[in-house]
């Protein structure tokens, strides 16, 4: 076999994708019927989708796109990232910015420039990095650009500096706790403690609409649907497996010749973009962006969510964000003071038992079934337990104990 | 990348290192050390632990910068570059391929991936993202496959292999940067007998287009590659020649047996 076939660019991304393929179908089917559900089926309807759902599943769509983005440079590259909310929350603010010039002169004050908490400040007129915000296309390039640059220039600095490991993992720490208290204070111009909210309209549509509401549902998907692809064509070419090289053995891929600091560059700004565009897309949906995005309790909460899903997989990263967040919609509102425990719990618990995550489990799973099914005629699978390995016996054993 | 050219050398070694030291907190790992590798050369490397032979390999690689002394490598085209003033990447780039004594293939990649991989070209981001495999490549990883006996575990990971066909795995991707030079730490180490000699008689045909350049315990190990011994001692050569030679002086049996 040493003719490799070509294959069409979509089909290279999915070929050895099972997964990959049903996410996207599912996801598809879901960018076509809820929003319908919810436009076209009458309230009472039994298949009405109400704007808060969607818009809740909208909000989980965007934390899916950044959980990818997590995923590729934590499963795919090794870099564990403590610090990625920060990204979803610049490209967040951004686009709050942008919503807010939207708001004109029916803010409170009426200041036909400056929104609220500028004129509540004293302030005379917009500083400059709010110029070009009232523009859609600008505030979208800086959706991209503005976690891109703060991307580039860390990750030139500590990737250069060779800084790896739980190391690296502390300064993105620092970096999105530093960025909080910066946003928290009045005189940055971003609202401080507030933040940015009471948005009006986006591209001249009211926010609360349900048609707006419902295109704003597609995007959220179409991002998502963009994201993995994007990812899916970086992890399947040779650049991928460079990271991966790099993730397991970083001497070897340098002795190899491959300019490791570049490679990490490179992946560490594609991810921030696609965490500032997860925060774009959900700030028009949720409402308001305030410093408190930055909260490094948030970045963590994304490593869980890959964690859980199961890293290196891209798909796992969407099924653990959805998981693990519609868990919190559910506990915070049952019991509420118990949800952080329950997710340092989670995190426990798949860092012990699942280190592959909810996908591992699943694909262990149908290899010990496809096992037996080839190992054993139907008759004889009473004895399949006792060909397990010994650990795998005690958690046998663990399980039915349980169960009788 | 702007390559150096330092002074002219006439006759050109692959490797030609003169008065190389490196100290670390005061301990002299390499004190002084001088070498010449000619093309096509194999040479062994031998010396009690601490000798210095790694940190050599490290000096050479661009991973340790030396405190003093010159490290001039030629390659194909017959220009000379110091290598003091290079990192791994580029040093790997310009021709010398190095292996670990612990084998280091990336694991969770097929024999096949880990060998694509390692072919000559292709390291710039967007060469990698944009990267096809053209038939003559892979006519190349076939030949690579063949050569180090891997041919049917082209799509097994490289996990799953063997602590032998892991070493092998890594020479192949040695072979697949195309180095002028190779430097090879402890190929023997934790391989069968029969694994070893096949081992020498595969670095024996290597020698006629490389120079090797072998750190070796297994003293059968170096007697079947049958080439020029160089003995390490305290960061310095303390003999060279063939085996036999090295063997009867003095003070390398001193180093090795005495004190």
């Amino acid at each position: 076999m040493t003719q490799t076939k070509q294959f069409g660019p979509l089909t290279r991304l999915l070929m050895n994708d099972a997964a990959g393929r049903k996410l996207l179908l599912i996801l598809v089917l879901m960018a076509v019927f809820i929003p319908l559900s919810n436009l076209l089926l009458p309230e009472g309807s039994f298949f009405h989708v109400s704007t808060y759902t969607m818009t809740l599943l909208g909000k989980y769509l965007c934390y899916a796109l950044l959980a990818i983005a997590v995923d590729l440079i934590w499963g795919y590259c090794g870099i564990l990232s403590l610090g990625h909310g920060a990204f979803f929350a610049l490209g967040g603010y951004a686009m709050g910015m942008y919503l807010m010039r939207q708001i004109g002169d029916r803010g409170v004050y009426g200041n036909p420039e400056l929104p609220d908490f500028m004129v509540f400040l004293n302030w005379t007129e917009l500083p400059w990095y709010w110029l070009g915000f009232d523009q859609f296309w600008f505030a979208m390039l800086m959706v991209l650009l503005a976690p891109g640059i703060l991307a580039f220039v860390f990750g030139a600095l500590a990737f250069r500096s060779r800084v790896t490991g739980v190391y690296l993992s502390i300064i993105t720490q620092a970096l999105t706790y530093a960025l909080l208290l910066a946003f928290f204070r009045n005189d940055m111009g971003f609202g401080g403690n507030n933040g940015l909210t009471d948005f009006k309209d986006i591209l001249g549509y009211s926010l609360q609409s349900d048609n707006t509401r419902a295109v704003l549902f597609v995007a959220s998907v179409l991002a998502l649907i963009l994201g993995y692809l994007i990812s899916r064509f970086i992890v399947t070419s040779k650049l991928g497996r460079v990271l991966v090289a790099i993730r397991d053995s970083e001497s070897r891929a340098r002795f190899l010749g491959y300019r490791v600091e570049h490679y990490k560059l490179f992946v560490f700004v594609v991810s921030s973009m696609l965490a500032g565009v997860a925060g774009a897309l959900y700030v028009p949906q949720v409402g308001i962006i305030n410093p408190g995005e930055f909260a490094p309790i948030n970045s963590i909460e994304i490593i869980i969510w890959v964690a859980v899903g199961g890293r290196g997989t891209l798909f796992g990263a969407v099924i653990g964000a959805m998981l693990v967040n519609y868990a919190k919609t559910y506990f915070t509102g049952a019991f509420a003071e118990l949800w952080l425990f329950m997710l340092g719990g989670l995190f426990v618990l798949t860092t012990l038992y699942l280190p592959k995550g909810v996908v591992g489990l699943w694909a262990q799973l149908k290899e010990k079934y496809q096992a037996e099914a080839e190992d054993n005629p139907p008759a004889l699978n009473t004895e399949t337990q006792s060909k397990a390995a010994p650990e795998q016996q005690d958690k046998l054993n663990f399980v039915q104990g349980e169960k009788v | 990348m702007s390559l150096q050219t330092p002074k002219h050398i006439d006759n050109p070694a692959v490797l030609y290192m003169d008065g190389v030291s490196v100290s670390f907190d005061g301990f002299k790992a390499l004190n002084s050390l001088s070498m010449v590798i000619a093309p096509g050369e194999m040479r062994a490397i031998i010396g009690p632990n601490g000798a210095g032979k790694t940190t050599m390999m490290d000096v050479i690689t661009g991973k340790t910068r030396p405190d003093t002394g010159t490290i001039i490598f030629t390659d194909n085209a017959n220009s000379q570059h110091d290598l003091t003033r290079f990192d791994e990447a580029d040093v790997a780039n310009l021709g010398v391929g190095r292996k670990f004594q612990k084998p280091s293939v990336i694991e969770s990649l097929t024999v096949f991936e880990n060998l694509e991989m390692s072919l000559k070209g292709g390291r710039s981001i967007w060469q990698a993202l944009l990267h096809k495999l053209t038939a003559e490549k892979a006519q190349k990883l076939d030949e690579i496959l063949d050569m180090i006996d891997l041919a049917d575990k082209r799509d097994e990971l490289a996990g799953n292999l063997s602590h032998g066909q892991k070493q092998w795995l890594e020479i192949g991707m040695l072979l697949g940067q195309e180095p002028q030079l190779l430097l090879i730490d402890e190929p023997a180490a934790g391989m069968t007998d029969e694994e070893t000699m096949k081992t020498a008689e595969l670095f024996k045909r290597l020698a006629q287009k490389h120079s090797l350049m072998v750190v070796e315990h297994d003293m059968d190990f170096i007697e079947a590659l049958d080439c020029k011994v160089t003995v390490l001692h305290e960061g310095h050569v303390l003999a060279e020649g063939s085996l036999a030679t090295v063997k009867a002086n003095p003070q390398v049996i001193e180093v090795y047996l005495g004190r």
